[in-house]
Order: structure tokens, then C-alpha cells, then sequence
């Protein structure tokens, strides 16, 4: 059995300590000799080693730095000893120390480097749609080049695939509109006017709205992910070097699939939530399906439906961009697609909402209310 | 210390993915304190032989033993006291690319010892860094600012950092220009010098073979088809060793080892 490592002091008669290791003084039996060493007053004149059972490089570099930092003599070390502090020794001589900032100049660097780095990235953003622009109007002068598998492909990606959960949440999301408009209604007897507000609400703001935010989870994140992973296998490089515009091949067949998957996905969410609500009319509020299909047309001006329609390319096109923007800025590591897809996500939902707000307001000022 | 147990002893290894066999009744022995070069055309499991010993790749049959326990149907979290005393290499470093080289170092240290000190944890990152040739400002880099050289080194180091009696290396000169390969080499030799470490190194390199290895491994046909000098190695009448000895780069790296002695 290995004994643990330990020193005993000894007093020298000419003055001075001298410093006896024993034990086994390995990683594994060290325990708190690095402290111990450390706490040690000045004035070690030597280190014995000489009763020392085994060494490693961390007991090579405990003797090494008592030595040193007490400007005492190593003795009765063996030929492996001596090779492991010699080998341990050579670090000593550039010591760079890892930078410390104090928290205040980090909140503040951090701080400026978010700004900075928000900055390039909006000019990058704009860049980017100038790529894309110009990739456009190259695929107008030669349409051949036009890859449409790929934006048949993204069709069934981006708009087929999201038919069941996008109709199930725009179903339950038409249900509680009914059921919460019903409930604040009742307080002034005007249960009839929830129709209204499941029509209107559903046409003009939620069904594009919440339609783009499920779009943007699951293909604007799918987006970033897929380019970026490209990125990092090189296959982006690969692309350029072959003569293929990576805007051109990548992002324009997306940006296409989605600029015309989410008018189609919005009206499908559109008619789901007031299949729903309407589903919540006959059953709590008693009116009859006809009944509520005829108030809806009634209610519900054909402007709303124009409203829903011109969003929703805008913001299949937003989604888009900010995920092939996202994917495009990979570089380096595997953590940044997961960083970038995180970006994609959240870029395309705040500008969907910014958007959303200016739109409300817009269409409200020409009439359309 | 004549006749002791040797630190890798494999016994009828089986090794399948689905219909394909990788390895059929492999024995292998490794002896303590030599440089062992495993060598084998591509895809005849060099890397599969190295996951089952250290225990990454479950064997369909056959008895591993590393420094006298045994490894077969050890989960991850089980025998620890002999992951403490391994050290692994891989190809491409596999460093952890949120952790800067020295925290890299340190990660095993911390997993195993949390009691020590965070000085002497930043201490042994930086000798370890120093040892596997390094620069010391390296150490506070990211891995993604590192060339794929010094990738290598800083997985070496931290291959290193609970000061290992056995040490694997996954193709450690792969995609090294020849002078960084053969400083990779160089490197290898000094530290099993130094450290007295027993080495389990698979290689491509054919210098390295003559460079630095005691005994070089050969695996062909599902298993080990001979092991020794590579002097012995070119008695035996295997065509695969013949050509792989004896084709250009084999003479070429023959020669070169001849004229440095």
C-alpha cells in the first residue's frame, strides 16, 4: 500500500529548514500537501527526496515551485525525479496569466461589444439582402438556373409538413378566443358579438400572425441549422469553388417556398380557428353552424382577408431571410449553429411583431378597418 | 521486473456491426513501458480496437484487460480507477470547444480531484501545455484559434493531465506537415521517455513506425496477424506486410530511418 505523500521539518544546525518528503508524491495521494507547502514559513533551505517512494509530474512540480519560491536546493532526488522536475521546469519561464477584468469593465465591455456587434450585424443583414436581390434579378435574366426541385422540396418542408400542427393550434387557438370573448361579452349581453371577434381577430391578425411564429420555429431554425451545418463542413466553399452562387442555390429556393407557403398557411390557419370557434359557438352559445357561417359573412369584410394576405408573404420572406441570414454567418465551431439557429428564430419572430404593429397601423390609415 | 503482466492483454476480441465483422478472435498484448504501433489497411478496425479497450465500443466476445481489471460490460460510470490511470488522444483532438486549452486540461483534474486548489489546477494546466509543446499563450485560446497541430498537442496535453501510466493515440500525425510530424514523434518518444508511459499509438505513418516504435502490431484478416520489430514483421510472408513494408513510401521511410542512425 502506496503511503500518502508527507514532509516533516527539520532544523538545520547551521541555520535554515530542511524539508524531507515521503510517501508517495503522485496525483493520487497528494491530498492537501499543496496547501501544506504552500502555508510553509521562509526559510527552506533544502529538499530532501530521498525517502520518497514514487513521483509523478504533480509531485515533481509541488517540489519544483516550494523550491523555487523558497530558493532552496532539491537533494537525494533519483534519475526519475530529477528528469520530472527538469521537464516540469521549463513552464515557468513565460507565465502568462489568463486576463481578469473587474465586473464593472465587463458589464461595460459587454455592453459594447453587444452594440458593436448588433451594429455589423444589421449592416451584414442588409448586405445580405443585397445578395439576395441581385441573386433574384440573375435568376430572372437566366431562370434556368433557378433550382426548383429544391424550392419544390422546401415546399413540402415548409408548408405540407406544417399542415397538422399549425391546423391544430390555430383550432385550439380559435376556441379560446371564441371561449374568452364569449365570457367578456356575456357582462353585456352581447354573446353574439363574439362571431365578430373570431372572424375579424382570425382573418386579419392571429391566423397570419401565429402562423408565422410556428413557421418560424420549425423552418426558419431548420434553416439556419441546414446552411450552417454547411458551413462548417465546408460544403458552402465547396459550392463557390464549383461556379454555384450559395445565395443563389441555398437561399433564394427557401426564401421562394416560404414567400409562397405562408399566404397558403395562414388562410388554412385563418379558416381552422373559426371552424373552431365556431365549433365552441354551437356548443356553448347554442347557434347553429349555418347561423354562424352566415354572421361571419356578414361581419367580416373582404378587406380583412386582403390584410392577412399581404402580410403574410412579408413575413414568409422575413422568416426566411433572418434563417439563411443566421446559417450564412456560421462560422467555425458546432456550438454556432445552435447560437445562429437560437438568432434565427428570435430575430424572425421580433421583426414579425414589429412588423405586424406597422401593418395594423398602416392598414387602419388607408381604410381598411 | 522480468516477467510482469502485460498492461492491455486482448483475448478473442469479436467485434460485428450488424453482418460485418470487424474482428475475429484478435488477441493482443501490450507490454508495459513500450511504444506499440497498430497498423492496418483503412477500415480494418484500428480505431474499433482502440474504442473496446477503452471501453467505448461493446465486444460481441472476448476478455479485455487494462492494467489488470477487466473491461468488458463496464459502463461509463464504473471503473474509474482505471480511467484515472489512461490518457486518450483523438484524431482531431476532441477538445471541448466552449473550454479554452488550459480549462481543457483541467476538466479530467476537476472530475477526479475537486478538492485541489484552482492555482494548482491553472499550475499543472500550464506545465502539462508546456510539456506537450505548446506555447504558453495557447493556453487561454479557444479551440477554434488553433491550428489543427496544435489541436493535437493540446489533446495530448490534456491526454496527459492525470499523469497517465497509459496513453492512446488515435493517428496523432495525421494531417501534420512532415516537420510537425515528425516534432509529433520526437514529442511522443520524450514523454514515454520522461513519463515512463506505455504508448498504444495507431498510425498511417510509416516514419513513426520506424522513429519511435518498440513493436508495431499488424492487423489484417480480422485480427492480429503479427506483432514485433519491424524487422521481424518482414521475415514473416504475409503479402499485406510485404507491401506495406516493402512498397515506396515503406522503403523511402526505411531509408530515412537508416540514415539518422
Amino acid at each position: 500500500m502506496a503511503l500518502p505523500a508527507d514532509f516533516i521539518e527539520e532544523q538545520l544546525p547551521e541555520g535554515g529548514t530542511v524539508l524531507r518528503l515521503g510517501g508517495t508524491l503522485a496525483i493520487t495521494h497528494i491530498s492537501d500537501l499543496d496547501e501544506r507547502l504552500r502555508a510553509l514559513p521562509e526559510g527552506v533551505i533544502q529538499i530532501d527526496l530521498t525517502r520518497i517512494e514514487h513521483i509523478d509530474t504533480v509531485g515533481a512540480w509541488l517540489v519544483y515551485r516550494t523550491a523555487r519560491d523558497q530558493g532552496a536546493t532539491i537533494i537525494g532526488a533519483d534519475l526519475d525525479a530529477q528528469r520530472l522536475i527538469a521537464a516540469v521546469s521549463g513552464s515557468d519561464e513565460q507565465m502568462i496569466e489568463a486576463p481578469r477584468l473587474s465586473p464593472v469593465v465587463r458589464v461595460f465591455e459587454e455592453l459594447g461589444e453587444a452594440v458593436s456587434s448588433t451594429a455589423h450585424t444589421f449592416v451584414e443583414f442588409v448586405g445580405f439582402i443585397g445578395q439576395c436581390v441581385k441573386a433574384v434579378f440573375n435568376l430572372l435574366l437566366h431562370p434556368r438556373r433557378l433550382r426548383f426541385h429544391s424550392v419544390v422540396q422546401h415546399f413540402d418542408m415548409v408548408g405540407v409538413r406544417a399542415l397538422g400542427i399549425i391546423g391544430l393550434m390555430s383550432f385550439l387557438i380559435g376556441i379560446v378566443i371564441a371561449q374568452q370573448g364569449a365570457v367578456q361579452l356575456r357582462q353585456f349581453g352581447a354573446e353574439i358579438w363574439t362571431v365578430n371577434l373570431i372572424g375579424r381577430l382570425t382573418m386579419r391578425e392571429l391566423g397570419v400572425l401565429m402562423t408565422a411564429i410556428m413557421v418560424a420555429g420549425r423552418s426558419g431554425s431548420a434553416f439556419a441549422a441546414q446552411i450552417g451545418t454547411m458551413k462548417i463542413t465546408e460544403e458552402v466553399d465547396a459550392m463557390r469553388t464549383i461556379g454555384v452562387v450559395p445565395v443563389e442555390a441555398l437561399v433564394i429556393p427557401r426564401v421562394i417556398a416560404t414567400v409562397l407557403m405562408m399566404p397558403l398557411l395562414g388562410l388554412y390557419a385563418s379558416l381552422v380557428a373559426i371552424v373552431g370557434g365556431g365549433l365552441f359557438c354551437w356548443m356553448t352559445l347554442d347557434m347553429p353552424p349555418t347561423t354562424f357561417v352566415q354572421r361571419i359573412r356578414e361581419v367580416t369584410p373582404l378587406t380583412d382577408f386582403y390584410v392577412g394576405m399581404v402580410k403574410a408573404p412579408v413575413f414568409g420572406a422575413i422568416i426566411a431571410l433572418a434563417g439563411c441570414f443566421q446559417g450564412m454567418r456560421v462560422h467555425g465551431n458546432a456550438e454556432q449553429v445552435g447560437l445562429k439557429t437560437t438568432a434565427a428564430v428570435v430575430q424572425a419572430i421580433f421583426l414579425v411583431i414589429v412588423l405586424d404593429a406597422f401593418f395594423a397601423v398602416f392598414f387602419t390609415e388607408i381604410g381598411w378597418d | 521486473m522480468a516477467e510482469i503482466d502485460p498492461v492491455i492483454s486482448v483475448r478473442g476480441l469479436r467485434n460485428a456491426f450488424g453482418d460485418q465483422v470487424i474482428h475475429d478472435n484478435l488477441d493482443l498484448d501490450v507490454r508495459a513501458g513500450e511504444i506499440l504501433g497498430v497498423v492496418g489497411g483503412s477500415g480494418t478496425g484500428k480505431s474499433v480496437l482502440m474504442r473496446s479497450i477503452i471501453g467505448l465500443q461493446e465486444p460481441k466476445a472476448g476478455e479485455i484487460t487494462v492494467l489488470g481489471t477487466s473491461m468488458r460490460g463496464k459502463e461509463e460510470d464504473e471503473a474509474f480507477e482505471v480511467r484515472k490511470r489512461w490518457g486518450v488522444m483523438f484524431q482531431g483532438g476532441a477538445l471541448f470547444s466552449t473550454l479554452t486549452v488550459a480549462e481543457n486540461v483541467q476538466v479530467p483534474l476537476r472530475e477526479f480531484y475537486p478538492q485541489f486548489d484552482r492555482d494548482l489546477l491553472e499550475e499543472i494546466a500550464r506545465y502539462k501545455i508546456q510539456l506537450s509543446g505548446l506555447p504558453p499563450e495557447a493556453a487561454h485560446k479557444y479551440p477554434s484559434e488553433l491550428s489543427g497541430g496544435m489541436k493535437k498537442r493540446a489533446g495530448l496535453a490534456r491526454s496527459l493531465a492525470m499523469d497517465p501510466e497509459l496513453l492512446f493515440l488515435d493517428e496523432p500525425t495525421a494531417g501534420l506537415d512532415p516537420i510537425g510530424a515528425s516534432k509529433f514523434d520526437e514529442l511522443t518518444r520524450s514523454l514515454q521517455d520522461t513519463l515512463g508511459l506505455t504508448v498504444f499509438l495507431i498510425t498511417h505513418d510509416l516514419d513513426t513506425l520506424y522513429a519511435i516504435c518498440d513493436r508495431v502490431a499488424v492487423i489484417a484478416d480480422k485480427r492480429v496477424i503479427a506483432i514485433g520489430k519491424i524487422d521481424e514483421l518482414l521475415s514473416t510472408d504475409h503479402p499485406w506486410i510485404h507491401e506495406y513494408f516493402s512498397g515506396p513510401r515503406g522503403r523511402a521511410a526505411r531509408l530515412g530511418h537508416e540514415r539518422q542512425i
